[in-house]
């Protein structure tokens, strides 16, 4: 590809990626409100729009015509910037996830993925620890007492988690060989005795201690601390008004997806799923697939939210630190001791 | 891999950047602005704010960060075998088994030490150095 090109290219992947991300936001936060209130035996948001979907965006709007105040304390360039980080940290992580089965038109072959790393796993461990600045900029810069204890629990919530999410990933690249997001899925395109598809979930312990460490990395129930009402006020936004406030909202959403698309990127297959029909739908029926897998982590996490209780800051870290870290560490040696015999046959043999 | 390959990211900055830096000034020009002295005081649901939000926090955060530290650099070493683990073989696995019993026991470790303990009393979290016979004797 000539240089243009590349750089046409590249720009309307990530216009699309970006106004995806939005579209699934507004569809996200709509969905959250309306599943957690039918589990609470009340109806939720449906007045704006078709069942209320317009409600997000009615919100957003809202939030955009009011005052944005500053408090007097606060430490404006860092200020600002918290909410700014909060959000391109969250949209870059989305840049590696494949959505689909690359496209032939013509000659060349578009890959459905806004950009192939080949250290895509490592990229996202990164990017997600630059998305702890964002909390910690925000409660150390609002100058007022709330902020600041919940940016402090927040960053050392998402720390000790991820830690536990990295470990969880090694098994799985253990399997596919790579560290590129397009390579582990495509490593789960077989099957199993040509019955069962060849899913990473069969690393169950691994999709375990993912999931319950994605659930702390984005801050979400029962792991949802930095919002701890009752003691903390709103957490580490609690300063943030307006279009500000909006930014911390969106940014945790779009986490929320990036979390859920990467739980099916790396133990449901990705994209993978039965092909038939015209070519046409070959090519659209892998993004169904990413859709409907990631949507179903999504009501994982609204699940969540709807049954368990928050649960202690003690509890968290004990939980964290004494048993998804020791068990994960365990599990790899366990992983790579059956692995080890799966491909190279006993060591004394 | 190329440069190129990282060239959509720099894109996604930009466009990140624009549309925040956009999105909020617009909202600045757009939306009302009227501080007033108790708008802008430090929010405590409505009491008057007596004293400064506090700069220090307990150490133990800061023991958080440095486990964090070191788990973490544990595991960009682990993914670099990982991806090469064929190469390796039997040997490789018995090298990472024996490092990773290492890391197990740094962490058997700093949990008998009470680093992981969140809600024990200072007295229990940090023994005195001072030996109990030099204690009677003072006495």
């Amino acid at each position: 590809m000539s240089g243009l090109e590349l750089l046409v290219v590249s720009g309307i992947k990530v216009v699309v990626a970006f106004a995806f991300l939005v579209l699934t936001v507004l569809v996200l936060v709509w969905v959250e409100r309306r599943v957690v209130a039918f589990m609470q035996n009340r109806y939720g948001p449906n007045r704006a729009g078709p069942g209320g979907i317009l409600q997000t965006l009615a919100d957003g709007l809202k939030l955009f015509f009011k005052e944005s105040m500053t408090p007097r304390k606060a430490q404006f360039l860092l200020y600002i910037a918290a909410p700014v980080l909060a959000v391109v940290t969250a949209l870059l992580v989305f840049v590696v996830i494949p959505i689909g089965a690359p496209v032939t038109i013509g000659d060349t072959t578009y890959t459905l993925q806004v950009t192939d790393l080949d250290v895509g796993v490592l990229y996202i461990l990164a990017i997600s620890s630059l998305g702890v600045y964002a909390v910690a900029l925000a409660g150390w810069s609002s100058g007022s007492k709330y902020p600041l204890l919940g940016s402090v629990r927040s960053a050392a919530q998402m720390i000790s988690y991820e830690a536990a999410l990295g470990l969880a990933l090694v098994p799985v690249i253990m399997f596919s060989r790579t560290t590129s997001l397009a390579g582990i899925v495509e490593a789960q395109s077989g099957t199993f005795g040509g019955l069962l598809p060849a899913w990473n979930i069969v690393l169950l312990p691994s999709f375990v201690i993912f999931l319950i460490a994605g659930f702390a990395e984005t801050n979400r129930a029962p792991f949802d601390l930095v919002e701890a009402e009752q003691e903390i006020v709103g957490g580490y936004h609690t300063e943030y008004s307006g279009m500000r406030f909006a930014f911390f909202f969106l940014a945790e959403y779009i986490n929320m997806f990036n979390m859920a698309a990467l739980t099916a990127t790396f133990f449901l297959g990705g994209w993978n799923g039965p092909l038939f029909g015209p070519t046409w739908l070959r090519y659209v029926l892998p993004v169904i697939w990413f859709l409907i897998k990631s949507w179903v982590v999504v009501f994982l996490f609204i699940w969540a939210r709807g049954t368990l209780p928050r649960i202690r800051y003690d509890q968290l870290m004990a939980f964290g630190w004494k048993r998804l870290i020791p068990v994960s560490l365990v599990w790899i040696m366990l992983a790579m001791v059956a692995i080890g015999v799966r491909r190279f046959g006993l060591p004394w043999a | 891999m190329t440069p190129a390959d990282y060239l959509p990211i720099a894109l996604m900055v930009l466009l990140g950047l624009g549309f925040s830096g956009v999105s909020l000034w617009m909202s600045w020009r757009i939306a009302p602005n009227n501080p007033t002295p108790e708008k802008l005081a430090p929010y405590e649901c409505g009491i008057v704010p007596l004293q400064e939000p506090v700069q220090r926090f307990p150490v133990k955060f800061y023991l958080v960060a440095m486990l964090f530290v070191i788990f973490d650099v544990e595991i960009v070493f682990l993914f670099a075998w990982a991806v090469r683990m064929d190469e390796f073989g039997w040997a490789g696995i018995a090298a990472v088994g024996i490092f990773m019993l290492l890391l197990l026991e740094t962490l058997a470790y700093v949990w008998k030490r009470g680093a992981l303990d969140w809600n024990v009393s200072v007295r229990r979290r940090y023994r005195p150095v001072v030996a109990p016979d030099l204690e009677e004797e003072a006495a």
